[in-house]
């Protein structure tokens, strides 16, 4: 059972996709698990063929546990001498508490794992082949061993008898993940007026263009320049791996979407940085409806390097958002509104948003972050480049 | 299409938008925004569903035209292929 989101300690195995025997290919969906976050496509990230399930639909099981075992797929050009051999199992898609279910021909001579982590797995009963690495090239380190192990025991304590319900569940594991933020991560605030006159302008004459489908919202446009704007400052589009932050090369803006009933959910646009507005358009749509009817997909949850939060449709202000572990920064947007505003010396009415940044000042400080905004606010002087 | 036809399209698209919400209990002439919690993108995606299902443009300037059942049924029978028979029932 992978751990999705920092705030993930369980899951729900609902349904296979993929039987015994099954080739898989990078990108597929083998299983559907049930999560606080809902309905999640649990995706295959390496190529082979699914040998054997281990958990059964309506099992739920800790993080960590492993759900089925992969076989390496044997390559055709491979000498028959070398594939007469069994094909050795590589690490489940998944964790595993259990050495019971995890073959004996594991491959740990591939594992990068500290002695120390190594015993410490030994100590309780961890299969290291299954927990993911968090130290230098993927290594395991001891602290991912007792992260997976307190993962495993988590679930029995936070079940006094099933009796919470799906959506104080949500609440108990987003709050959770928010209290290890402000506990654990020193936020600085920043905040900047921006001018959205031209950015407006730009978007009404490019939507009277569009067909009704291919209509942009402005939202794709704020998400846009936060994704352009990293590349100026891209220790802001970084993740914690251990006691590093890993600044990553792609730019996945995880956009914070409200569920119906309540709730929370910031699934990842993948490469954001590097897709026009009109795909980025077609991808938001794809992924907010995904995320309030269930759909996700396992990498959309794990793989978001910022989050971009918008409450400028309540009414709302200014939002200082809090950040969501492993990210290093949170950028959010009130709601754009005619104010005054001076341009060459004139008073003049303008439609004005707030933006902030909630940025972890482990990683960088306020000038850093101003140079970001700044930059933020620069882009969307020219929409149309965007 | 009748006006009762309009109607109940327009019903079915909100439900499908926003299906937590009873659509037959809606107020008809009170702003859904005062009635659902609908956003941004609700507001495109019934847009979008609208002008699947029947087959009518709608631009971006019109959209405050769309602000309640009863207004949504008015503009849509005066607009677009298909539509604007008013044949009502009601």
């Amino acid at each position: 059972m992978p751990i999705l989101t920092a705030d993930m300690s369980a899951g729900t195995l609902v349904e296979w996709r993929k039987q015994p025997g099954d080739a898989l290919k990078r990108g597929d969906t083998i299983a559907v698990v049930e999560t606080d976050k809902g309905l999640i496509d649990i995706e295959v990230f390496t190529p082979g063929v699914l040998e054997k399930i281990v958990v059964q639909p309506g099992a739920t099981v800790p993080t960590g546990t492993v759900l089925a075992i992969v076989r390496d797929t044997v390559p055709a050009a491979v000498p028959a001498s070398v594939t007469a051999a069994p094909p050795t199992p590589r690490a489940p898609i998944i964790a595993t508490p259990s050495a019971a279910v995890v073959p004996a021909a594991a491959p740990s001579d591939r594992l990068r794992i500290s002695p120390l982590a190594r015993k410490r797995a030994a100590e309780l009963g961890i299969d290291p082949a299954a927990v993911h690495g968090t130290g230098p090239g993927g290594s395991i380190r001891r602290e991912d061993i007792e992260q997976a192990a307190a993962a495993r025991a988590a679930p029995a304590a936070a079940k006094p008898g099933g009796a919470l319900d799906r959506q104080a569940r949500l609440r108990q594991a987003i709050g959770a993940a928010m209290a290890r933020s402000k506990r654990e991560i020193p936020h600085y605030y920043l905040a900047t007026t921006i001018d959205m006159h031209r950015a407006m302008t730009w978007l009404t004459a490019e939507n009277l263009a569009r067909p009704v489908p291919d209509r942009l919202l402005y939202g794709v446009l704020l998400i846009k320049a936060v994704a352009l704007a990293l590349r100026e400052v891209p220790e802001l589009n970084s993740v914690w791996r251990g006691t590093e932050p890993v600044r990553s090369d792609a730019v996945h803006v995880g956009v914070a979407v409200s569920l119906r009933g309540g709730g929370l959910v910031a699934p990842a646009l993948h490469d954001t940085a590097g897709q026009s507005v009109g795909e980025l358009m077609r991808a938001l749509r794809d992924l907010v409806q995904r995320a309030r009817s269930g759909g996700l997909r396992s990498s959309e949850l794990s793989d978001p390097t910022i989050t971009v939060t918008s409450l400028g449709e309540q009414g709302v202000e200014s939002v200082f958002g809090v950040i969501f572990p492993p990210q290093v920064a949170i950028v959010g947007f009130g709601k754009i509104a005619e104010r005054p505003w001076v341009v060459d010396g004139q008073v003049t009415v303008r439609p004005l948003v707030t933006a902030t940044l909630s940025a972890d000042h482990r990683v960088s400080d306020g000038h850093r972050g101003g140079l970001f905004l700044a930059a933020v606010d620069r882009l969307l002087q020219e929409p149309s480049r965007l | 299409m009748t006006r009762d036809e309009i109607r109940a399209t327009v019903l079915r698209t909100l439900g499908e938008i926003a299906p937590e919400v009873d659509v037959a209990a809606l107020a008809s002439d009170v702003p859904f925004r005062d009635q659902l919690d609908l956003d941004s993108m609700d507001h495109l995606n019934f847009v979008i569903a609208l002008h699947a299902a029947l087959d009518v443009e709608i631009p971006e300037a019109d959209y405050p035209k769309l602000t309640t059942l009863d207004a949504c049924v008015d503009y849509l029978d005066l607009a677009g292929p298909g539509l604007g028979s008013s044949a009502s029932t009601v």
